[in-house]
């Protein structure tokens, strides 16, 4: 009989709300805007409101709002033309104590962002950007690593006194080969020791080793290649003001960029292709007041020189400090930098590993210097071009600074931490920081896509309004072809479309124009399992069956082959998702969501609601089907 | 009722498998020798290279950007107008002699913009040798990967026949479509893929929908020979196949229509796909089980004790 549990309504009504709420966030057009991002020293308050509402009304930008926002400072701007005009004054009237983004602020009222409602992402060929993808030089990060482990060998070998003629990198490996054959199992075991990260194996002659990085250690180093590539992309990308970047690993050894509103990728290219190092230097003087000294006299003492700290004092500026000119180690010596807490205090604290050549640079310098201040010294080298009287000139952009001063309480080597951080997020960057100053692999762009604003919102609109058409066109055939049944089945069909726009949204997904084509084809999807029922009740009419039971044991009968032929369809978009990248990936995320919302709103919705109109009227006589 | 279809149609579709089969065999082979000898139109998405689609603020002059090009170290490169005067599209194969970063949309507008007639990037694709290589093997696995996923769950849910009968109208639909972009040469990207991929999801769920049918008949006949199942399961579903089809259609030609020219690719193999597919349905998928000789007996449940009697000596 055609009975449809009162449960299931209670079920239905309640997606429906929530499909409702959850994929209204969409309807709300985002503002174009800037989001005012206090960098080192600059400080997000009133005063900046109203410095940069005097700026944009000089330049004759109009706004339509001026507002602290989540700690930002937030101008919605009421003509979208007109964001890059007012991102450079800005920019320019600010300086560089402030990031300037170009950013879309969302327009949703706070009641349903209150619930998690947001609008879904909108891909880079929707909304401009840039996208690339770099990969890291696995082959270069492990050449390093190796390098380094050959040098370590040595200076274990120099300690215990085993005479060696050779040590180095080899086809696989380390090789080594010792001045006398007496000693191979000394150097072996010492190695195998000092050194857990190898595995050591006798060489071809009685003189030689092999040394050799463990399977774990290698999948570590190449992680973490990439992890310190990421990490000092995002530390990069975050002063390049972009709102949203999305940096993401994929696979082994790439990793995505993407920059929805950039526009000008050479000053991205460029700032993603800077490279850092660090210098780990003594402190010169008593610190602050010899450095305040220096700084106002301009008399420097001649071992030393003058260095911004990151940090700013009561004036606003940088603090100066004194450091000496001889370098104690630097980053090319630095093997790994972790934040983590202080085992005696429970403090944050960064722990710092150095090769062995800095860690006997390290020791010679602490076992005299216990008591005195060090410094780390960021040095970030920006490529840049420049054409001087048509030609090309290529410099490098220079700027250092003092990430970190900290006491020497004691004599150490190659493995130290630093203590007396603020709080864990001063001791992850601190560590990020330190990381992205030491050798990090090279990357390479070895994909890069670039889409430009205007084509964006053409590509938007024309998505949109494939949609719109394709489900129009579907909508007036169901009504003309089986009237009250058709007007179920529309019923059906805009329940599934509210559905795929709701999860998508909250599952934050990225609607790309591929997407919107898997929209399209949704409907095409959830047709089709219409389009089954129908006929099936058809079928069971002309058959001489009484309407009522025709609806019935139609459902019944067409929800198996429903299943049957979505699931098939269903294998064959998971597989798109799982092979598939970019474009292809986001097509088949829309087309699976489709494919499991059309057997909900085709089978039970659609059922539900041909209960509601014919269920209560037992004298049946016909249908409009 | 409002019919397009009549409903009690009774055409001998199996009466014409010979027919179908010289056709398709026909149509297969042709299609395997265009793929083998005209191949396809690899987009950069898979060969790798360079396009960047320029808009300049005056009218340029092509041979001019091709000597700049030429100049900047691009030889080889074709530049186009695209829309207007101001707009350009150059192309560019892929180099390894180059770095990477040399090849990518924002180097190539360096290279030819000058100062009374700067340009800017509309949008710029670069996609390096290796990356192309992968993308073409992921959508070979992919394309493989859902014809085994085909054959276990059809294998499981109805019965081995049915699923080679399945597998091998899915393949022959791809198989097709895919040479149409032999044929015609337009471009093949990773979103005409999609397409490919969307079409092999249509075609198999309407072959299933049609051998659903045919499951359920020759379970619940006896006296049928199985020519006539499989004929009235044919006739049975043919409304709701051209039904589907046509709907299917209608969404397809408004992308195909507003979707833009990014989308007419894709919306091209949907179209020309989901007629196939629906065909193939009837044509190829039903006279495969014919010849497979599927019985009553093989979807009948088997129970474990007859194949426990089956052992015994």
């Amino acid at each position: 009989m055609l009975e449809f549990a009162r449960w299931k309504y209670v079920l239905a009504a309640l997606i429906f709300v929530v499909g409702i709420l959850y994929s209204l966030p969409n309807l709300y057009p985002q503002d174009t805007a800037l989001q005012i991002t206090a960098a080192r020293g600059g400080s997000v308050n009133d005063a900046l409101t109203s410095r940069v509402s005097a700026v944009l009304d000089e330049a004759d930008v109009g706004y339509k709002s001026i507002a602290l926002e989540d700690g930002n400072l937030l101008v919605r701007l009421q003509d979208p033309n007109t964001q890059i005009r007012a991102a450079d004054r800005v920019r320019e009237a600010l300086g560089n104590n402030y990031v300037v983004a170009l950013n879309l602020a969302s327009t949703v009222p706070a009641w349903l962002e209150a619930i998690g409602a947001y609008p879904m992402v909108l891909g880079l060929d929707l909304q401009g950007g840039v996208h690339f993808l770099m990969e890291v030089d696995q082959a270069g990060a492990l050449e390093k690593r190796e390098n380094a482990f050959a040098e370590d060998i040595r200076v274990l070998l120099r300690d215990n006194s085993i005479g060696y003629a050779q040590v180095d990198r080899g086809t696989s490996g380390i090789d080594i080969r010792l001045s006398n054959r007496e000693d191979r199992n000394r150097a072996a075991m010492l190695i195998g020791r000092e050194l857990p990260e190898l595995t050591v194996a006798n060489g071809p002659t009685p003189d030689t080793l092999q040394a050799r990085i463990r399977e774990a250690e290698l999948k570590t180093i190449l992680d973490n290649a990439l992890e310190q590539n990421i990490g000092t992309l995002r530390n990069r990308i975050n002063e390049l003001g972009v709102a949203e970047p999305v940096i993401q690993r994929q696979g082994e050894s790439r990793i995505v960029v993407q920059l929805p509103g950039v526009q000008d990728t050479a000053q991205a290219k460029k700032i993603l292709g800077a490279t850092a190092t660090l210098e780990y230097r003594a402190v010169v003087g008593d610190g602050l007041t010899d450095a305040y000294e220096a700084q106002r006299t301009g008399r420097v003492p001649p071992d030393a020189r003058l260095y911004n700290r990151r940090e700013v004092g009561a004036d606003g500026k940088p603090v100066p400090v004194l450091l000496s000119r001889r370098v104690i180690a630097s980053g090319d010596q630095l093997i790994d930098a972790r934040s983590g807490f202080d085992p005696q205090d429970g403090s944050p604290m960064v722990s710092v590993r150095l090769n062995a050549v800095g860690g006997k640079r390290m020791l010679d310098f602490t076992t005299e210097n216990v008591g005195r201040g060090m410094a780390v010294v960021f040095i970030e080298r920006t490529p840049e071009t420049r054409m001087v009287d048509g030609e090309e000139v290529r410099t490098v952009k220079i700027t250092e600074e003092v990430i970190s001063v900290a006491n020497i309480r004691g004599v150490f080597s190659n493995r130290f931490s630093t203590t007396g951080l603020s709080g864990t997020k001063e001791a992850s960057d601190l560590a990020l920081l330190l990381r992205a100053g030491s050798l990090a692999a090279p990357v390479d762009i070895v994909s890069e896509r670039i889409v430009g604003p205007s084509l964006g919102a053409a590509n938007i609109e024309s998505g949109w309004k494939a949609v719109a058409y394709s489900f129009i066109f579907v909508l007036i055939f169901f009504i003309v072809y089986y009237r009250v049944f058709g007007l179920i089945t529309n019923i059906a069909l805009l329940l599934n479309m509210l559905l795929v726009v709701a999860v998508m949204s909250i599952l934050g997904a990225t609607l790309t124009l591929p997407g919107l084509a898997g929209i399209a084809l949704t409907v095409a999807l959830s047709v089709d399992a219409n389009v089954l029922i129908n006929e099936r009740i058809r079928e069971e009419l002309r058959a001489g069956n009484s309407p009522l039971n025709s609806i019935a044991t139609g459902y019944d009968k067409a929800s198996g082959t429903i299943w049957d032929a979505n699931i098939t369809a269903l294998l064959a978009g998971i597989a798109l998702f799982s092979f598939g990248t970019g474009p292809v990936k986001g097509f088949a995320v829309s087309m699976c969501l489709g494919i499991i919302t059309s057997m909900y709103t085709a089978v039970s919705i659609s059922r539900g609601v041909a209960t509601l109109i014919y269920g209560g009227r037992r004298k049946l006589t016909r249908l409009s089907i | 009722m409002f019919h397009i279809i009549p409903f009690n149609t009774n055409v001998d579709f199996l009466r014409m498998r010979n027919v179908a089969l010289v056709v398709s065999i026909l149509l297969l082979i042709g299609s395997i020798a265009l793929l083998a000898t005209r191949g396809l139109n690899y987009a950069l998405d898979f060969t790798g290279g360079t396009s960047a689609e320029l808009l300049f603020e005056k009218p340029v002059d092509l041979e001019e950007i091709r000597a700049k090009l030429d100049e900047a170290g691009y030889q080889g490169a074709t530049v186009q107008n695209f829309g207007s005067e101001n707009d350009v599209v150059i192309r560019l194969q892929p180099r390894a002699d180059q770095a990477n970063a040399e090849q990518t949309g924002g180097a190539i507008l360096e290279a030819v913009t000058t100062p009374d007639n700067p340009g800017q990037v509309i949008s710029s694709d670069f996609v390096g040798p290796q990356v192309g290589k992968e993308l073409a093997q992921n959508g070979i696995l992919a394309v493989l990967f859902v014809l085994i996923g085909f054959v276990v769950y059809i294998s499981i849910r109805f019965e081995w026949k049915f699923a080679v009968a399945a597998i091998v109208t899915t393949a022959f639909d791809v198989v097709v479509t895919t040479a149409l972009f032999a044929l015609t040469q337009r471009e093949f990207d990773l979103t005409v893929m999609a397409g490919i991929m969307s079409v092999m999801g249509f075609s198999i769920n309407d072959t299933i929908v049609v051998f659903d049918r045919v499951r359920e008949n020759f379970r619940a006949a006896n006296k049928f020979s199985s020519m006539e199942i499989l004929n009235r399961s044919v006739n049975q579903t043919l409304s709701r196949t051209i039904l589907t089809s046509v709907v299917a259609l209608l969404t397809v030609t408004a992308l195909y229509i507003y979707g833009g020219s990014s989308l007419e690719g894709m919306a091209e193999s949907q179209i020309f796909g989901i007629i196939l597919g629906t065909l193939s349905s009837i044509f190829v998928a039903c006279p495969i089980l014919y010849w497979l000789g599927t019985s009553k007996q093989d979807l009948i449940p088997k129970t474990r004790d007859e194949a426990e009697l089956a052992r015994r000596p």
